[in-house]
């Protein structure tokens, strides 16, 4: 077993998923590239946007990439941080909100 | 990353251009990992590189400066003395009469500390040339009395204006270029604005120039002249033409920098990952011939911090031969992967 799950080399590898399956690798690329083109919202907005839900998912290799995007794009570290407190905030929201699941049992039980 | 003197006076190894020659040349590339820019143009058939028409002569006038930035491709400051002299401007002068450059491009260092300068910007707007351009960090308009009527010199000229700026927040901007700088900038730039720089109609071009703050490529040009243009107006009522983005290249203080940070080995990485042969077309030296403040010829600034003078029997400004220069060789090594990386980059910005 390999001593590390994460190896920040391997981010330059993520092409190669193409290599054992060329029509749905090549799909993906070409869906994640038309993504995150200018649209109704600015490529600057997506990347942080990316960088947020990088977080959220725990993506390593997302974050890496969408802080180096940032930078290039000139966003601010302070922006950078405010993204990824709206993906906590909403990660924590996401949580908490299922406590009212926990309150609809707990009254249900309850004499 | 605060620096208070430069590599020269710190006598650090890399103050000494073979130095950096030799580091450029070993480690990753030598160990075949990355592919040299030689191979990596040959590959594309347009080695060696070779000049097309002249069209912009750079003169470096100087490199002492008022500030120490942590990125210095000229390890420029207060403690550098190299100051071109009266007489080869002079030689600088009697070239661009008969030249058919249509840019005269000034740099340093702070062109403006030279005691000459002004009589040099004063000879050579007497010959006409197309676009007359200096390199200005905008400091040092602030930096002393003697300095506060530069745009109004600057305006009187018909000076093209081309400024530092690496970002329209104080932090990222002090961060690369000193503490404090982000402020005065923003003054200079008001008091450029005030005598029409930047200003629609004007017709005085006021030119802003982006340098990442780190181990990262700049950006696409025209999305960031648009964030810059959006905030210096929102935050600071401030106007300007152009931004330009310039990659850093890996030489003198920035090569430092990526060393010390450990990031020398990925950013030489991207740097040739992002190698893009339509960018090699119109890399500057093709157009440029570069004078040292001592008079001598390169192809280009880069190569001029690096003590790699043109490979032409014309060596120096007293000898300019526009024929005999514009049939050579031009001198390339691993720093040239910044100019030719993503959408190119020179001292007018991208260049694919």
């Amino acid at each position: 077993m390999a001593n590390d799950y994460y190896n920040s080399s391997d981010l330059k590898k993520f092409g190669e998923i193409t290599e054992w399956s060329e029509e749905l690798g090549k799909k993906f690329f070409d869906y994640y590239g038309k993504v995150f083109e200018e649209g109704a919202l600015s490529a600057r907005e997506k990347s942080l946007i990316a960088l947020a839900v990088s977080h959220v998912v725990h993506c390593p290799y997302c974050i890496d990439a969408y802080t180096k995007d940032g930078l290039q794009r000139g966003i601010t570290k302070e922006e950078m941080m405010e993204a990824v407190h709206v993906g906590a905030a909403i990660q924590s929201g996401a949580t908490l909100v299922h406590g009212v699941q926990m309150m609809n049992k707990h009254k249900k039980l309850s004499m | 990353m605060a620096i208070k003197k430069s590599l020269s006076a710190r006598k650090n190894e890399l103050s000494n251009p073979e130095n950096q020659l030799h580091f450029l040349s070993n480690g990753i590339f030598r160990e075949g990992k990355l592919a040299s820019f030689e191979q990596k143009v040959k590959a594309d058939n347009d080695f060696p590189l070779r000049p097309k028409k002249l069209e912009i002569l750079q003169i470096n006038v100087g490199y002492m400066c008022n500030q120490v930035c942590a990125h210095c491709h000229v390890d420029a400051g207060p403690d550098r003395k190299e100051i071109m002299t009266r007489e080869t401007m002079q030689q600088c002068l009697d070239i661009i009469k008969s030249t058919s450059t249509h840019t005269l491009d000034l740099t340093g260092g702070a062109p403006e500390m030279n005691p000459n300068f002004r009589w040099l910007v004063e000879e050579a707007s007497k010959i006409g040339v197309k676009d007359f351009i200096v390199r200005s960090n905008l400091t040092i308009i602030r930096s002393n009395p003697k300095y506060y009527d530069l745009p109004e010199f600057f305006k009187k000229h018909n000076i093209h204006v081309v400024s530092s700026m690496p970002h329209y927040t104080k932090d990222m901007t002090d961060r690369q270029r000193g503490s404090g700088v982000f402020n005065l900038s923003i003054k200079a730039l008001e008091e450029l604005n005030a005598v029409g720089y930047g200003k629609e109609g004007s017709g005085l071009q006021l030119d802003l120039v982006y340098n990442p703050g780190g181990a990262f490529l700049p950006g696409n040009q025209e999305s960031l002249e648009k964030d810059f243009k959006n905030a210096l107006k929102k935050d600071f009522n401030i106007e300007f033409n152009h931004l330009f983005a310039i990659t850093n290249l890996p030489i003198s203080r920035f090569l430092e920098y990526l060393i010390v940070s450990e990031n020398y080995e990925d950013y030489m990485t991207t740097l040739v990952e992002a190698f893009n042969p339509a960018a090699v077309a119109n890399v500057m030296c093709t157009n440029t011939v570069s004078v040292g403040w001592d008079g001598y010829l390169y192809d280009c600034d880069f190569n001029q911090m690096l003590g790699l003078k043109v490979a032409s029997k014309v060596q120096h400004i007293k000898d300019y031969n526009e024929k005999l220069l514009t049939n050579r060789n031009i001198i390339t090594s691993q720093h040239c992967f910044g100019c030719t990386a993503g959408a190119g980059s020179s001292c007018q910005g991208s260049v694919a």
